[in-house]
């Protein structure tokens, strides 16, 4: 069931630009991420050394690496990884922040005091240094990627979850609802969650740009995808040895990255944009004025 | 006032306190056994005791927290697995890199930011304006790693202007040397912060505009232009100070990634190195001193914030 106000948020996040922008950079990178499962111009493993340092043209329309891997194939093989990343990084992001937020906002004023203490405390966390912190002991991998990430935005995503939590409590309907017999748990998924998801869903696509640029800055270290995963930070990574002989080849998996981040950014913005009914009601300048930036360190 | 910076100098320590305690916990707790971790895969279950005891993994956890910590009060950080050295001579050797750079990178970020920030907000509309805010856009969306290596192609690799990689062996004993080496890392991490810096510095800018006091000074006879700089700037430079802890975390991670594509000397890379060499007390130490400063600075910007806006004075 889509109610009308849903629709409206939908149809209004299609007529901005920027939200145009990131919903097909977003689907882009998703569909390539999925043909690649099936199908790559090449076997994005398969090394060819005579065929190494191959300029871009026909065949290889990128060019190929050092061991004459196709560049093309090794980035659309990456956006898999780059999709995974993004995705468990915004679920655990959900999860962290859904629970933080409901602790900060519902729960015995002790509680509720020392969670956003926390918060606070956790927020000056970087995520590259909660993955580094991890990484010391597990050693690098996708998984610590996706859980520092997920740790790191989902307490950005609690502070901004958690004020709407507690504006939403005291209305009429939660009352109601509590009148009507929910119990608290209840009460939080059919009446107070979906009047946050707006504000959650929007955390949620820059969580996912994080994500992007922490596994990319990650892999690089060598603290992300095992070198037999494709990833862009890695193959960003293993150009950036021949720089100085083959300057261009570097150029390819960055523009992924940055027009990826770019994409979830703008799809952010858009979102707000759309689902923030104070933002609608302001004249152009005072609303942009009011754009948020994202204000967490990657 | 006094009482505003008591109750921040609290929160200050408690936040402290809860970082030392994450740090701890993170890397004795989890899933993982250090000892076995050091000692490598082939050591016997004799050797694996031995090193949890030479470490002090054999007394309870809260006695090995107050170890430490009482190390950290007394300035022992604790010192290396593999050469012995203290963390804190370490840092200190580390930071002859680390700070400079992270000084330059911040000078690069506002130089980039605050008159573009302005600009694009007086341009607001117009082409100008547009070209800014999607370039800011664009440039904050790239990884830094990226971004060092574009502008190693550009300056390094095709001008020719300035070294690739490398710290010179003399450090700053040849100060152009040791300058020339710092400037490429420094412009890439000003420049990505300084996009996401120019995109704050143009709200705070637009909101500026739409203030009755601005408005009114532009009433009397000033021009638009004339009113948002004489009455409006102050306003915006508060704002900036506000988020001035932020970018000083940005920096940090920019360095430890940026130390690692220049090969520098810094903090952030000796971090890298023993996180790949699971030196683990080193790990720690580095930790708490990266979060401890960015904890600190926060502090440090939330009292001059306070300090210098009169709004918040009369407010407290």
């Amino acid at each position: 069931m889509t109610s009308p106000t849903r629709r409206g948020a939908l149809a209004r996040l299609w007529a901005l630009s920027t939200g145009r922008f990131g919903l097909a950079v977003a689907a882009a990178v998703v569909v390539t991420a999925a043909v690649s499962l099936f199908w790559t111009p090449f076997d994005p493993q398969q090394v060819d050394i005579p065929g190494r340092w191959a300029a871009p043209g026909w065949p290889h329309v990128l060019g190929t690496d050092a061991s004459g891997r196709d560049i093309l194939s090794l980035i659309m093989a990456g956006a898999r990884t780059t999709v995974v990343v993004a995705v468990g990084a915004g679920v655990i992001a959900t999860v962290i922040g859904i629970a933080l937020a409901a602790l900060g906002a519902l729960t015995a004023r002790w509680i509720r005091e020392s969670t956003a203490v926390l918060v606070d405390v956790m927020i000056a966390f970087p995520v590259l240094l909660i993955a580094m912190m991890i990484s010391s002991v597990w050693g690098g991998s996708l998984a610590v990627v996706v859980w520092s990430v997920g740790i790191g935005f989902g307490v950005n995503v609690a502070r901004v979850t958690r004020p709407e939590l507690r504006r939403v409590l005291h209305s009429d309907f939660v009352l109601a609802g509590r009148a009507a017999g929910l119990t608290p748990l209840q009460n939080l998924g059919i009446h107070l969650l979906p009047n946050v998801a707006p504000v959650f869903i929007v955390q949620l696509s820059w969580a996912m740009a994080v994500a992007v640029l922490a596994e990319a800055g990650l892999s690089y270290l060598g603290f992300g995808a095992p070198v037999t995963e494709p990833s862009w930070g890695l193959l960003l990574a293993e150009l950036q040895s021949y720089i100085t002989v083959y300057p261009l080849s570097v150029v390819w998996p960055g523009l992924a990255i940055t027009i990826t981040v770019l994409g979830l950014n703008l799809l952010g913005d858009a979102l707000r944009e759309a689902t923030d009914p104070t933002l609608a009601r302001r004249g152009g300048a005072a609303r942009e004025a009011h754009s948020h930036v994202p204000e967490v360190v990657a | 006032m006094i009482r505003y910076a008591l109750t921040r100098l609290a929160l200050l320590l408690l936040g402290l306190f809860v970082a030392s305690v994450v740090i701890f916990l993170t890397l004795r707790v989890l899933p993982g056994d250090i000892a076995q971790v050091i000692a490598g895969q082939n050591a016997t279950p004799e050797q694996v005791t031995a090193i949890r005891a030479s470490l002090g993994l054999d007394a309870p956890l809260p006695a090995q927290y107050l170890d430490w910590i009482g190390g950290v009060f007394r300035g022992d950080l604790g010192s290396s697995l593999l050469t012995g050295t203290p963390v804190v001579t370490e840092l200190a050797e580390k930071a002859r890199v680390t700070v400079p750079l992270g000084i330059l990178a911040m000078t690069f970020a506002l130089l980039i930011s605050a008159p573009l920030g302005v600009l694009s907000a007086l341009q607001r509309g117009r082409a100008l304006g547009t070209g800014l805010t999607v370039g800011a856009q664009t440039i904050a969306a790239v990884p830094v790693v990226w971004a060092g290596m574009m502008l190693v192609v550009v300056f390094a690799v095709w001008l020719g202007w300035l070294p690739a990689q490398g710290f010179p062996r003399a450090g700053w004993a040849d100060p152009a040397a040791a300058l020339r080496a710092l400037l490429l890392p420094a412009l890439t991490i000003g420049a990505v912060e300084g996009a996401m810096l120019m995109r704050f510095v143009r709200s705070a800018t637009l909101q500026a505009i739409g203030q009755d006091y601005v408005r009114t000074a532009a009433a009397k006879g000033l021009t638009r232009t004339d009113a948002l700089l004489r009455h409006g700037l102050p306003n915006v430079g508060l704002s900036v100070i506000s988020v001035l802890g932020l970018q000083v975390a940005g920096i940090i991670v920019g360095a430890v990634v940026i130390e690692e594509l220049f090969s520098l000397p810094g903090i952030g890379r000796m971090l890298v190195d023993d996180v790949q060499n699971r030196n683990l007390p080193m790990v720690q130490g580095e930790l708490l001193a990266l979060t401890g400063f960015v904890l600190i600075v926060g502090f440090l910007v939330d009292l001059l914030h306070r300090s210098i806006d009169p709004r918040q004075r009369e407010a407290a």
